[in-house]
């Protein structure tokens, strides 16, 4: 068995991987943390704008240093900047930007994606502070709702599983899933293999996905930059 | 029609023991220290509060936590850099949580402030938060039935007032600000710059004044996250 650990994708490579199915012209949220890495890989030419839960539409890169306004903040509490064209609104109707589905894409983490589409990534499930901020709306509403994710946690257990095991935020929601070794595509209740690192067979893949990779078509190499 | 009074202190000087009260902002965008600063002075207890967060550092909603005064806190993401004010409390059994997604939160004190006792959002169907809560299915799809929230006061921070009562808020510091307005019983403002009713551009008004209670002028106002970083404590 290949050494997935060699060969798999950096949290970069699967941001960009990502940001290259985002099209000219979308409104798009990006999750806190990981999720944020995939507006720095915007493709030339194409212009996003991104959409975050707090408030504000067309936001761009942190400022520098010392030049924080703590009022212009994202979801994540990171000081942001504005770009020409920005917008400014409540909390009422920016949910409705996002269950009202008029956002194109969303771009979310993950524990678990499981081949129905239900998505956990919220709640681990044991004590301590329960947090759920926008999570179970964001998998709401967007016209695409994708997820990036490592392929296996980091004892090495499928994050592609048939059936979530940890607290659901939502069911059914998640259309794409982008991961260090795969493209996978959740359509009619079961996994599409779609692009794969040419590094890794398909059954060594297999063996690392909780459930039926399924194959409709050719499936492509998965070819990212080193970044 | 002159809703300005005075000073902090007298705005939140009836806020009994007991009291549901609305705090805008998320994080410290759009909080409103002072006010709350004035009500930790005058010292409430068994307060249940409703804001999107539970504090952070030793000022705002958390020095109001360490000082007893929260017996329940209604918000979607209890953490912050500097949680253990929330945390604390949380683990003793001594404050109890409402934990409701971000979003349903916001349409919940929006519904209060509408007249509109319940509604269904597909945010949370089929998850543990939607446990106990009514379900049903529209054009094949499932959904949450929500209940209205409303308070008895809320605290909120805008950047320009009128006397009327009309607002314009500061950048991200809108969040919550709008919907608390129209949802609590008294709604108590405070303002970095009061003007004259017709200075600000009847164009530009983001919450009318009509659900605006009172309104107090704080030009020198402190943003919480500024206070965090200088390593502040209010008790």
């Amino acid at each position: 068995m290949s050494d997935i650990a060699n060969i798999k994708l950096s949290n970069a490579q699967i941001a960009w991987r990502a940001a290259q199915d985002i099209e000219d012209g979308s409104y798009v949220n990006l999750g806190i943390g990981f999720p944020e890495m995939v507006a720095r890989y915007q493709v030339a030419g194409r212009k996003a704008i991104y959409h975050t839960e707090n408030g504000i539409l067309d936001f761009g890169p942190a400022p520098a240093s010392g030049q924080e306004d703590w009022d212009l903040i994202n979801a994540g509490k990171k000081a942001v900047t504005l770009n020409p064209g920005a917008a400014f609104f409540h909390h009422a109707d920016s949910f409705a930007m996002v269950r009202g589905g008029h956002l194109d894409v969303a771009i979310l983490g993950a524990f678990e994606v499981a081949e129905n589409g239900d998505l956990a990534n919220w709640s681990v499930g044991k004590g301590g502070v329960p947090a759920v901020g926008g999570a179970m709306d964001l998998v709401h509403g967007a016209k695409l709702v994708a997820v990036i994710t490592d392929h296996v946690t980091k004892t090495g257990a499928p994050k592609l599983v048939e059936r979530c095991s940890l607290p659901l935020t939502g069911v059914g929601c998640v259309t794409r899933v982008y991961t260090s070794l795969a493209v996978v595509d959740i359509e009619g209740g079961r996994f599409v293999l779609r692009e794969k690192l040419a590094a890794i067979s398909l059954g060594d893949l297999q063996a690392v996905t909780g459930a039926t990779l399924n194959l409709d078509g050719p499936v492509a190499d998965l070819i990212v930059p080193e970044l | 029609m002159d809703k300005t009074i005075g000073d902090v202190a007298a705005a939140v000087a009836d806020i009994p023991d007991g009291a549901s009260v609305m705090i805008g902002g998320f994080g410290g965008s759009g909080a409103p220290i002072e006010l709350i600063h004035a009500l930790i002075d005058r010292g409430p207890r068994d307060l249940t509060v409703i804001n999107n967060n539970a504090g952070n550092g030793r000022i705002g909603i958390a020095a109001m936590i360490d000082a007893g005064m929260v017996r329940k806190i209604i918000c979607s993401f209890p953490k912050s850099k500097d949680p253990r004010a929330f945390t604390e409390a949380y683990l003793a059994g001594r404050i109890e949580l409402e934990l409701v997604p971000q979003g349903t939160l916001a349409e919940r004190i929006r519904a209060g402030g509408a007249g509109i006792p319940a509604f269904y959002t597909p945010t949370s169907f089929g998850t543990e938060l939607a446990a106990g809560k009514p379900t049903a299915e529209f054009d094949g799809r499932g959904y949450v039935q929500e209940r209205w929230l409303k308070a008895d006061y809320a605290l909120v921070k805008a950047e320009t007032a009128d006397r009327h009562g009309n607002l314009v808020y500061r950048k991200a510091g809108r969040n919550f600000g709008p919907l608390m307005c129209m949802a609590a019983a008294t709604t108590i403002v405070q303002a970095t710059r009061i003007v004259d009713p017709g200075a600000i551009d009847p164009e530009h008004v983001v919450t009318p004044g009509l659900f605006v209670d009172r309104v107090i002028g704080v030009p020198d106002a402190r943003q919480e996250e500024d206070l965090n970083i200088e390593g502040a404590v209010y008790a």
